[in-house]
This record gives C-alpha cells, structure tokens and sequence, in this order.
C-alpha cells in the first residue's frame, strides 16, 4: 500500500512546491537564498551606480528581476520541466505569457496614445466635446 | 523517444496507460488547484503594475519617486520579505518530517520577519503621507499606493492565515487536510516574494528614469 501512493504522484503529476528529501531540500533552499541575495543586491547596485552605460541600466534591472523570479520559481517552489510537472509548468506558462500581454501591452498602448496625441489647448478640448 | 515511450516513462506503474490510471492524489489536485489561483493572484498584480507604470511619471506637480523612495530602506524591507521566504522554506520541511518544534520555531521566525515587513512598509506609508504625498495628490501616487498597497494587505492575509494555521497544528495536529493547507500557505507565502520582487525593481530602482 505504501509503495502504491509512493508511486501515484510521480505517475499523476507532482504537486508544486514538494520538496525532493530533507537534505536536499534543504540544501535546495540555502542555494535559493544565497542566489536571491546575490540578485538583490545586483540590482541595488545596479540602480545605484555610474559605471553602466546609463540607458542600459533598466535593462539590466529587467534581467536581473527576470532571474531572480527565476530563482525563486526553482529553488522555492521547486518546479522544473520534468514530465511529473508538465501541468504545473504549462500553468505557469500561460499566467507569463497572460503578465507579459497585460503590461507590455497597457505600456505600448499608451506610449504609442501619447506620441500620436496632438498637444491640446484646453478650448480645443471643450470643442471636441460638442 | 517516441510519444508512446514518453507516456509510459514518469512513475512506476510502466503499464498502466494514463487513461486508465484513475485520478489523481488530492495532494496533488489541491496543491494545483491552488497553483492556479496564485497565477490569477500574479495576473492580478499585473493590472496593478500596467497603471503603474504608464502612472509613474504623472506627478500632478506633485513629489515624483526619485525624492520620495529611500533605497536603504527598501533594501530592508526586501531582506525581511526574502528571509521569512527562506524561513518558510524551512517550515516546510519541518512539516514534511512533522516536526510540531520545529514547524512552530519557524512559523513563528516568518511571523515576526513578515510582520516587521509589514510594520517598515507602514511607517513608510505614514511618512509619505506626512509629507503631503497621498494617495490623492497625483496619479503616481494612486497608482503606487494601490500596487504597494494590495501587496501589504496580501502580506497581511499572510500573516492571519499563519496564525490560523498554527492554531489549527495546535488543535488537530498534522492530519492530512491540515498538511494540505500548511503547503498552500507556503506557495502563497513564496509568492509574494516573487511579486515583491517585481515592486522594488519596478517601482523603487525604477524611480530613477
């Protein structure tokens, strides 16, 4: 009976966030947090500093954001694209790409309303209201 | 490896095709259930960093980003959020040997760091306030009280869910359901950080451009 439910959740999916074994888990989250600490830090210095090319400093900032979530999606919730996690990482999928529409697409929108907006006097406002 | 390999490679059952194997375990079905509501929860927060970020420079005339934000402290307030994941972290696997000791030093480690979280995020909100920035001055700062804000009331929910969580270990000890629950709020826990993540590189480094 033991063995049976030992080898259900790897034949059904493995849940998000379980953890492999004590030390390894351990082990697992002590790696995460010296990475994600690493990362922070990065990223203070990053926006602190005048030794990067200015302009590519908020690029630099995306990636190293983009890499910690990385982190933080490995090491603390443990998800990988193994074949016992495909629904966990195909979710996760879905909900980036949703993210990226969500605020790539408000932000272009709306650069791309201001840019195209002819400067208005506020009587030229009130004229196109009739 | 063809299709057919590939079916058959994850578990032990070798045989068994998925289509007669029979649900899944609950553990797996809740823990993914609830996976889903914390990517709706993310797609959520996402809406909130869309206005913020076409809001960030509408300052109204009012004080912008770069004169409100203090980056020591946000540093603070980071490493605060970043240890009690790490410290939840810990409670996990206190609860996966079903250690009560153990579970409850480290629920009540991720308490304190979380609520000292919440208590510098207060205070920061209370200064800024002090000065004149409020909610109501400009759109920038509408926008970040409702994108920071909605973090620190989940960070809050965090906390009483916590708490409620050891009373139940308290009660009823570690039965299944209660498990079940301790390793939602763990996900949950995880992934504020990740959301906070996203706030101080877009709202508190981005302040600068």
């Amino acid at each position: 009976m033991s063995d049976h439910s030992h080898a259900e959740p790897a034949a059904q999916g493995r849940a998000p966030g379980a953890s492999p074994s004590q030390r390894a888990g351990f082990l697992n989250y002590l790696v995460g947090l010296g990475f994600a600490i690493v990362l922070t830090l990065a990223s203070f210095w990053a926006a602190g500093t005048d030794t990067v090319w200015q302009p590519a400093v908020p690029v630099l900032l995306a990636a190293l954001a983009i890499a910690q979530m990385g982190v933080h999606v490995v090491f603390f919730f443990h998800l990988s694209t193994g074949p016992e996690q495909t629904n966990n990482f195909l979710a996760l999928a879905f909900g980036v790409f949703v993210v990226g529409l969500v605020v790539f697409g408000s932000m272009l929108i709306m650069a791309n309303l201001n840019a195209n907006m002819p400067p208005m006097t506020m009587d030229q406002l009130m004229k196109m209201q009739r | 490896m063809s299709l057919a390999e590939n079916v058959r490679a994850p578990g032990n059952e070798g045989e068994v095709p998925f289509s007669q194997r029979g649900p899944a375990p609950i553990e797996t079905v809740a823990s993914f259930g609830f996976w889903l509501f914390l990517l709706s929860d993310v797609v959520m927060f996402s809406g909130l960093f869309a206005a913020y970020s076409v809001l960030a420079d509408r300052t109204a005339g009012g004080p912008d980003g770069l004169r409100l934000f203090d980056r020591s402290y946000v540093l603070l307030e980071t490493a605060c959020l970043l240890f009690s994941s790490f410290t939840c972290g810990l409670c996990t696997l206190a609860i996966e040997r079903r250690s009560v000791a153990a579970t409850y030093f480290w629920a009540l480690i991720t308490f304190i760091l979380g609520a000292a979280f919440l208590g510098l995020e207060l205070s920061e909100f209370l200064r800024m306030i002090g000065e004149g920035a409020s909610p109501t001055r400009s759109a920038f700062l509408s926008a970040f009280f409702t994108l920071v804000g909605t973090h620190g009331l989940h960070v809050t929910l965090g906390l009483v869910w916590l708490m409620a969580m050891m009373a139940q270990v308290a009660t009823l000890g570690f039965l299944p359901i209660v498990v079940r629950r301790l390793f939602c709020f763990t996900l949950f826990w995880h992934a504020l950080d990740i959301v906070w993540i996203g706030v101080f590189t877009i709202v508190y480094l981005g302040a600068r451009w």
